[in-house]
């Protein structure tokens, strides 16, 4: 643990380190799921909003991957989303390379940035057209985006995508139902790849799929990055996953980030009580036998969180102003976490 | 003792038009009173159809072959379908992945307990909803009497999934069957829904098949542990002795693929080429034997059935008594290029 912020494995360019591709910055997104609104006139009630993402700052580094980790309902998914411009968000904005996704732009302007930016989905089973040939699929962005005119060389385009991803060349003339889950993964990846982009939202690419393949998709998304300097948002439920992967990471919980930090400080120094109870109730088959620590209570209905702390009802640490007051980011070391504890710590070592 | 449950040589065919398809070939094993077993395998490696042969729900044309499956002892596998209702519910209770389908949305969760243990024991009406009652609180759903007329569909995920093993449990059966029990939950909840499964089952000395793909929750929760690749028994035995010292070359690629929070995360994961094969295209031989990196001519002609292995059996040449028909490679070559305890290695290298 000599170097904790540099990983071996995967270097940055060294003269872009430090500048964010990806910046986000209070970021919310409500929805609306009120009845309509003559039922509402007839019988009673008000309007009723669930608040998915609650103002979330972060930003990603050329080169790197940022993890966002939280249990379902976290608002993992709609972040994703905003960031690649699939959900205008109710406030904040997302920025890519100085360029607002969601800013009033031209229709060229626009699609230059979109270019920029990729998704890789969870189900492959659903993501590719059934009734298209691989060809089809992969040439699909070239095409949108106009990148190569000349058919026969965009099937080469395709051809080179392929082998890229580990598959052959010719399995262009195949349809999807020919491949196994893995290999429908990657070929979700090499249409991710077609229209060059910078940056790619991994919403939990390898959670539809079986172990052995999953260690060859994961393998394939570092190794990618190493070659072709990829910026990774990666969103998963799976701690053990996240800590293969990530450079940062930023734990969810109810549409908040209740702690962001260094891939390698998150896992072996936790610091909110929720990343460490998480940690803790990941089954492991290095776990010799530990018990689990089972957390208490689940996760409340997100149209109803509790004041202040959405995670007070859980915490082990719970105090009182811990239920109306809700807790800002705290800086410790490199990780900022919403937590009252370190509220403290900041004071004393002032 | 009696193994609670029996399986010997089980045999389970699917007839499609382009052939018989074998979901499951030639698998044995036992489970032992108060026994968890883990069933592991990749998606079609096999593991619900044994779950569905052994409580004889096989969707059709699915069929047991061959093999005998038996329970207590008796034989159950050639039951008709009303023996076999009987049997179902009462001697084997059964846990789903999804919490939310096994459950009638249109009933109260008291209903649906109270007609279950009606089905199973003579009590009244009364009776059978205070057990209905008991059963609700010793799953830990908070404020039990009142829940009881309450729907499904106002539980949360893990409450429902509380509500299944209540429903499983409420008839005392000797075995439980559990089919990705968890899968469909968060890891805070799982690690709830897992110790509570364990514990009741263990007050009751109910025997337990948990079938799940994650190895992460068998490593804590399973006694043994069952490995299966393409409908065939790979490796079964305790299960810190597969965790640890797989002896399957199959089991051990598993092991190594699977992201652990141990371990240096720069390190690329260790993978298995390929993908298993379909039912439809499994080779001769040993169904890993092209995935397989000490395969030799013999794996290919031949099929290897389980030989003892260390604490465990592994269906694999490599543990063959007669050294001189074991792969002629070296066995550590390709394993220790990747770091990882060979499969014949001493506990003590494993680190």
């Amino acid at each position: 643990m000599t170097a904790a912020h540099t990983s071996p494995a995967r270097p940055a360019a060294p003269d872009q380190d430090a500048v964010p591709l990806v910046e986000v910055g209070g970021l919310r997104r409500v929805f609306d799921l009120s009845k309509p609104w003559l039922n509402r006139m007839i019988e009673g009630g008000g309007r009723v909003t669930l608040t998915a993402v609650d103002g979330v700052d972060f930003s990603i580094n050329r080169g790197e991957t940022y993890a966002l980790v939280g249990e379902s309902g976290s608002g993992k998914s709609t972040i994703a989303k905003m960031a690649v411009g699939l959900l205008p968000p109710s406030a904040g904005r997302v920025s890519i390379d100085g360029t607002d996704v969601w800013g009033e732009k031209g229709a060229d302007a626009m699609r230059r940035m979109r270019r920029k930016i990729q998704m890789i989905f969870q189900d492959p089973f659903a993501s590719l057209n059934p009734r298209w040939r691989v060809q089809a699929i992969i040439e699909e962005p070239i095409k949108a985006f106009g990148l190569i005119a000349d058919p026969k060389d965009r099937a080469a385009r395709v051809g080179e995508l392929l082998s890229l991803v580990g598959l052959d060349a010719r399995d262009g003339q195949k349809f999807p139902h020919e491949f196994s889950g893995g290999q429908r993964q990657r070929i979700a990846i090499a249409r991710a790849l077609a229209s060059d982009p910078q940056f790619i939202v991994c919403d939990e690419p390898t959670s539809a799929l079986d172990v052995s393949v999953q260690a060859q998709v994961l393998n394939l998304l570092r190794d990618l990055q190493e070659r072709l300097g990829l910026t990774y948002l990666f969103i998963s439920h799976n701690l053990a996953v996240v800590r293969h992967v990530a450079t940062r990471v930023g734990v969810l919980y109810l549409g908040r980030l209740v702690e962001e930090a260094p891939a390698r400080e998150l896992f072996a120094a936790p610091k909110h009580p929720y990343t460490k109870m998480l940690l803790d109730a990941v089954p492991d088959i290095e776990m010799e036998g530990k018990e689990r620590l089972a957390i208490a209570g689940e996760i409340p209905n997100p149209v109803n969180p509790p004041p202040g702390c959405h995670f007070h009802p859980r915490c082990p640490f719970v105090m009182e102003h811990c239920s109306t007051d809700t807790p800002p980011a705290h800086l410790v070391g490199d990780a900022a976490v919403r937590c009252h504890l370190f509220a403290e710590d900041r004071a004393k070592t002032r | 003792m009696t193994a609670t449950l029996s399986v010997r040589n089980l045999r389970v065919e699917i007839p499609t038009r382009a052939g018989v398809l074998r979901a499951i070939d030639d698998l044995s094993f036992d489970i032992a009173p108060g026994e968890v077993l883990g069933v592991v395998g990749e998606s079609g490696a096999g593991k619900s159809i044994t779950g569905s042969a052994i409580i004889g729900l096989l969707e059709p044309p699915g069929r047991v072959a061959a093999g005998e499956i038996r329970l207590g002892g008796e034989r159950i596998d050639d039951l008709g379908p009303d023996q076999m209702r009987r049997i179902r519910g009462r001697r084997i209770g059964m846990i789903f992945q999804d919490p939310l389908t096994s459950l009638n949305p249109l009933y109260r969760i008291g209903d649906q307990l109270t007609e279950t243990i009606l089905t199973h024991e003579r009590l009244s009406q009364r009776a059978a909803r205070d057990k209905a009652q008991k059963l609700l609180e010793e799953v830990g759903i908070p404020a039990a009497g009142a829940r009881l007329s309450a729907y499904p569909h106002q539980f949360s995920g893990g409450m429902r999934q509380r509500v299944v093993i209540a429903l499983a449990l409420c008839a005392d059966p000797e075995l439980v069957i559990a089919d990705e029990p968890t899968t469909a939950l968060d890891v805070s909840v799982q690690a709830q829904i897992i110790a509570l499964l364990k514990r009741l089952c263990s007050e009751r000395g109910a025997s337990v098949m948990l079938i799940t793909h994650d190895m992460g929750v068998i490593a804590e929760t399973a006694d043994r542990v069952c490995v299966l690749y393409a409908g065939r028994l790979a490796e079964i035995g305790p299960v810190r002795a597969v965790v640890k010292h797989p002896q399957h070359p199959y089991t051990h690629g598993l092991m190594s693929a699977i992201p652990s929070l141990a371990g240096d995360p720069d390190e690329e994961l260790a993978q298995i080429p390929g993908a298993m094969p379909r039912l439809g295209a499994i080779p001769d031989g040993c169904a890993f034997n092209p995935r397989c990196d000490h395969a030799f001519a013999r794996c290919r002609a031949e099929r290897p059935h389980p030989y003892s292995a260390g604490a465990s059996d592994a269906a694999c040449f490599l543990h063959d008594p007669d050294p001189a028909r074991r792969p002629p490679e070296p066995v550590a070559r390709a394993a220790a290029a990747r770091g990882i305890a060979a499969a014949d290695e001493t506990p003590e290298a494993t680190s």
